[in-house]
């Protein structure tokens, strides 16, 4: 058979979409396909862009995978770009001069960013935002400047404003219109969400013209508007809109529209019969998609006019929601009221920064348009209403108003309630028939049904929705979820730690033969040990317990690379005396430690052998040092700033109060580590807002932020309460602590916690503050618990025979390890490399006591 | 099983941790001792990690899978057979074991490695 030559021209998230859903098809070899592709990568997702500046690397990003695409058959021609098509000789010629004949070709372009073309638009530093290349561009000028201007309060504009704001530029954000988001929003919805960004620290200036961009006097650019005012700037990114990338038809004789895009009709076929086009550079209906999701159904509509089948493109539903810079924002279908005979509904709560309004029918009966910010919960259930014209209640305020007091509950629409036609996952188009079908053919759980249905990978927006009807639907069918820990045990972390508690067990053995099979493993056992130290306390030393925990903390202190440990002393609030000083370094010298200090504000040595950590710590516990539990999943360090005592600047005693929390939480157990910092002011030295809890001192008290994090994954800690007095800042602590070590999965830091938390900060504050779960007694009297029966594991370690038996290197002799083999660099031991001791380098010989 | 006369006494049952590994030195080769009081059995296996390339095995955490008991490394996580040293992350490596046996609550072993 011959195969028919198809040529795909552009390999963005559509074109991937397209070649996708020709493998999926099952007839990709009826097909001999060649991608080109311009950009110097296969297709990445462009609707997660800004991760990038999270954290996300470009392997992050990736759509498309060469093995994968070598897999399916396809030829890829990687930065490679069309220059021109020759309809009649049936060729396409790119930029390398090669020729090559097609049969079909589908062309998926995408669009560019516009730049106004103001004079100054082209000088060095003015940005746009579309590619990897461009973010890298902007993370170059960013690190060069001081301040940034996004030309554009549109969707994408605000996006590129919380990406220069995190880059740590004071932010801009320069707008035509008279509001922000003026397609999606009205005036009043427009000025919740500028107060709401304004807040964050982004200056907006509407109804701003540019006519032109100069040399500044104090920044790089200076940008003079219409009305006579200017704005200095060092770097400008350009966010006013779209337009398709057209060239290549207009070129080649195709119709295009009279503002830009490939004309298309139903079949997504252009005005040449051989021809498609597809995603954001096609014109379908005088209409551009600038979203994804109409994209990936031109896509699938392209497959199936390939094979025969049929299936049209009939436009696509533009509603939104995301989160910009953290404020919740969406649209819904007609939200500004165009429909002849349209009513709306509008709440307005200035104090928190919401604003929701609805567009009805002139009966009242169907839910034509919504507009959300500040609060965008109502989203799904708004979108169903409208999506499927499901009659609305007899009082659709009763959608948008808040549920206060009584026993109202919240007039949501139950997932139960909506029609098999009802669309799920706008992105891929399931609807919840499809999910249903999904799980009558066998997935039993929500992984399951995202990978058969491809709901809710996308942009995420339907997750929460999906997880609701997926659970729902399994119940019904009286499947239960599967979210098992291990092979050993069929329970969550949450629920073994309510077993525990429950049940009043004491020991893994107990909780094995009661609620699990096997001897466990590296996963269940040392999370029983977490479970069981934060409910009961008890030394985790004690012979039933030993063998559940990692080595680290079975011998209390931090294996490293060839075998030997690392001790830390808590040096709490990172405040420590010249004596104390002194006696670590004595240590250190005693025993011949490598000695650094840490990123944690305290001291750690290296180097000490299992035999040598009682006698190590002998000497510290004598000179008043605790263990630092840095090998623990509990409380770390606190980190201080030296705060009003000593600093200028300083608002309240910030070391003090770190010294008392870090006291206060120490030897708490929890599902992963947690991190404390007190800064004295808001230039932050203590980098608080990095940390699972932060404290920062205001001129009213201290302000609470929650659920940061650095490491492999930064997070920025949320706000969580202001001008807080210490004994409500405890209070608040001891709460969300014990709650999320009752709630959290095994080895989720806080962070992910939050991120995973249904309902989000608000829900953590109604628990937490208004109580609403009515724990708040409960939690705070569990960690008086811990708190009341704190002691230092290794004073009772050194003082426990039993327990220093577990220290000898050798049951049946008492020579040391003679692998361990230390050099000396830069006037401190190192652990000698393979080569080293293959070459017997001179060794440092062993100091086993203290000399 | 029938006792060997290869056998020599190595520690007494006391030595031993429940439910988790101690190590001794047999002709000046480091051998993890696992005790299992539930099997009523005590296993060994090279103390010698090959991936992290140290001696660490003895204080790894002791499990099972699918009913084969094994110990984790402390270093990378990889899990090891205690009955035949075989390595479950990668199948071409497997560590020596030795021959042990418990008698009135002396540990017994074979110092040849199998
Ligand atoms: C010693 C220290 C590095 C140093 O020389 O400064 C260190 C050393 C280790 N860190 Fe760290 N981290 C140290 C400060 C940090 C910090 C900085 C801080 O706390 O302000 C961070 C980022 C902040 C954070 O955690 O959010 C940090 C983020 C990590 C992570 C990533 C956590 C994450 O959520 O992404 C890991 C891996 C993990 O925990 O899974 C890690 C894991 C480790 C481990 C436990 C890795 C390992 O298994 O061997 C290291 C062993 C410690 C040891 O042997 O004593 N370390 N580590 C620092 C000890 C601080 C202390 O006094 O206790
Ligand atoms: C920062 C950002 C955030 C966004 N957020 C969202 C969101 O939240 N939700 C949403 O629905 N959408 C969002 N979008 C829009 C979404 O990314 C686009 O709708 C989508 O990428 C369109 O896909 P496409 O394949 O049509 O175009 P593109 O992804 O632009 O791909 C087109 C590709 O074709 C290549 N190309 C062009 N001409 C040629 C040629 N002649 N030869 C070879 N290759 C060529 C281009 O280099 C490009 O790689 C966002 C966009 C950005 C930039
Ligand atoms: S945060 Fe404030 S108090 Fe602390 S050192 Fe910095 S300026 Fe001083
Ligand atoms: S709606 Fe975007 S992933 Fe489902």
């Amino acid at each position: 058979m011959n195969k028919t030559k198809l040529i795909l021209i552009g390999n963005g998230m559509v074109g991937h979409q397209f070649l996708a859903s020709l493998a999926e098809s099952g007839a990709a070899d009826r097909f001999d396909v060649t991608v080109f592709c311009e950009e110097p990568r296969l297709a990445y997702d462009r609707v997660q862009l800004s991760a990038y500046f999270s954290g996300k690397t470009a392997e992050d990003l990736a759509m498309g995978q060469p093995a994968q695409y070598a897999e399916w058959g396809y030829n890829v021609r990687l930065n490679e770009k069309v220059v021109s098509i020759d309809r009649e000789n049936q060729t396409v010629t790119s930029d390398s001069g090669v020729e090559l004949a097609y049969d079909q070709i589908i062309m998926a372009t995408g669009s560019f960013p516009f730049v106004p073309p103001v004079p100054g638009h082209d000088r060095e530093h003015c940005l746009v935002y579309r590619t990897i290349e461009d973010l890298e561009a902007i993370t170059a000028s960013a690190a060069k400047g001081r301040s940034g201007v996004v030309v554009g309060g549109g969707l994408l504009g605000l996006e590129a404003a919380k990406a220069l704001r995190d880059l740590g530029l004071e932010t801009h954000v320069v707008e035509f219109a008279p509001r922000l988001m003026a397609v999606q929003l009205d005036d009043a919805g427009g000025k919740v969400l500028r107060d709401k960004i304004e807040d964050l620290g982004v200056r907006v200036h509407t109804g701003k013209n540019t006519q032109q961009i100069v040399d500044g006097e104090n920044a790089v650019h200076r940008m003079e508007f219409a009305d006579g005012e200017v704005l200095e700037t060092d770097v400008i990114l350009f966010s006013a809109g779209i337009r398709p990338r057209d060239e290549l038809a207009r070129s080649c004789g195709l119709e295009v529209g009279e503002r830009g895009g490939i004309v298309i009709d139903n079949d997504c076929l252009t005005s040449d019969k051989n021809i498609f086009a597809i995603g954001e550079c096609a014109l379908w209906n005088g209409r551009i998609f600038g979203l994804v999701a109409p994209g990936y159904n031109m896509a699938k509509v392209a497959v199936a006019k390939l094979l025969g089948e049929d299936k049209q493109f009939l436009g696509a539903d533009m509603s939104t929601k995301l989160k910009l810079m953290g404020v919740d924002v969406a649209s819904i279908g007609d939200a500004h009221g165009h429909t002849p005979g349209a009513r709306n509904y509008t709440y307005l709560d200035e104090a928190c920064g919401v604003y929701k309004k609805i567009v009805v029918n002139e009966s009242g009966s169907t839910l034509l348009g919504a507009i959300l910010v500040g609060d965008a919960e109502d989203y799904g259930t708004l979108l169903q209403y409208a999506l499927n014209g499901i009659e609305l209640p007899e009082f659709p305020d009763s959608l948008i108003l808040p549920q206060r007091g009584g026993d109202g509950k919240p007039a949501g629409l139950g997932v139960a309630a909506l029609p098999e036609a009802a669309q799920i996952c706008s992105c891929h188009d399931v609807s919840k028939g499809d999910i249903c079908q999904a799980i009558d053919n066998g997935a039993t759980n929500l992984g399951d049904v995202k990978s058969c249905t491809k709901a809710a990978t996308g942009c995420g927006g339907c997750a929460a929705l999906l997880t609701n009807l997926v659970n729902h639907e399994l119940e019904s069918r009286g499947v239960e979820v599967n979210r098992n820990l291990c092979e050993h045990f069929d329970y969550t972390r949450q629920e073994l730690y309510h077993l525990v508690r429950v049940d009043q067990i004491k020991s893994f053995d107990e909780l094995l033969h009661k609620h699990g099979q096997g001897k466990g493993c590296e996963i269940c056992k040392p999370t029983a040990a977490s479970i069981l130290a934060s409910c009961w306390n008890e030394f985790v030393l004690k012979k039933p317990h030993v063998g559940l925990q990692d080595t680290n903390d079975t011998f209390l202190a931090n294996m490293q690379k060839d075998g030997t440990y690392s001790v830390v002393p808590r040096v709490a609030g990172g405040e420590i005396t010249p004596d104390k000083l002194i006696v670590l370094g004595q240590v250190a010298k005693q025993f011949n430690l490598y000695t650094k200090v840490t990123g944690g504000q305290r001291i750690d040595l290296f180097g000490a052998r299992l035999e040598q950590l009682p006698e190590i710590w002998r000497i510290l516990v004598d000179a008043g040092f605790e263990t630092g539990h840095a090998y623990g999943k509990s409380l770390r360090t606190v980190k201080s700033c030296v705060g009003s005592t000593w600093c200028r600047y300083g608002v309240d005693d910030s070391v003090g109060l770190a010294i008392e929390v870090e006291n206060r939480y120490k030897g708490l157990r929890s599902p992963h580590k947690i991190k404390f910092a007190v800064s004295g002011c808001t230039r932050e030295c203590a980098e608080a807002q990095s940390k699972d809890v932060g404290i920062i001192a205001t001129e009213n008290g201290w302000n609470l932020y929650l659920c940061g994090n650095g490491g492999m994954k930064p997070r920025h800690a949320d706000l969580f309460a202001t001008d807080l007095d210490k004994a409500t800042l405890i209070k608040y602590i001891d709460r969300f602590l014990m709650f999320y070590v009752k709630t959290a999965d095994r080895l989720q830091r806080t962070s992910v916690w939050m991120d995973n938390l249904e309902g989000g900060l608000d829900y953590l504050r109604q628990v937490i503050i208004e109580d609403s779960l009515g724990l708040g007694a409960e939690l705070e009297e569990q960690m008086q618990q811990v708190i009341g029966t704190y002691e230092c594991e290794w004073k009772k370690t050194i003082e426990d025979p039993e327990a220093l038996k577990r220290f000898r290197p050798f049951v049946n002799s008492e020579e040391t390890d003679s692998n361990v083999v230390f050099v000396m660099e830069r006037d401190q031991i190192r652990p000698a490399t393979a080569e080293e001791k293959a070459a017997n380098t001179p060794a440092v010989p062993v100091k086993m006591m203290a000399s | 099983m029938t006792t060997d006369t290869h056998l020599i006494s190595l520690c007494s049952k006391d030595d031993l941790v429940p439910n988790s590994g101690v190590c001794a030195l047999v002709n000046g080769r480091q051998v993890a001792l696992f005790y299992l009081p539930e099997d009523e059995q005590v296993y060994a296996i090279d103390n010698h990690d090959p991936f992290g390339q140290a001696n660490v095995l003895s204080r790894g955490i002791v499990g099972s899978i699918a009913d084969v008991p094994v110990v984790a490394s402390p270093l990378y996580k990889q899990r090891f057979s205690l009955v035949d040293g075989q390595c479950f992350e990668d199948e071409a490596v497997k560590l020596a074991t030795w021959q042990v046996e418990l008698k009135d609550d002396v540990l017994l072993i074979d110092p040849t490695p199998r």
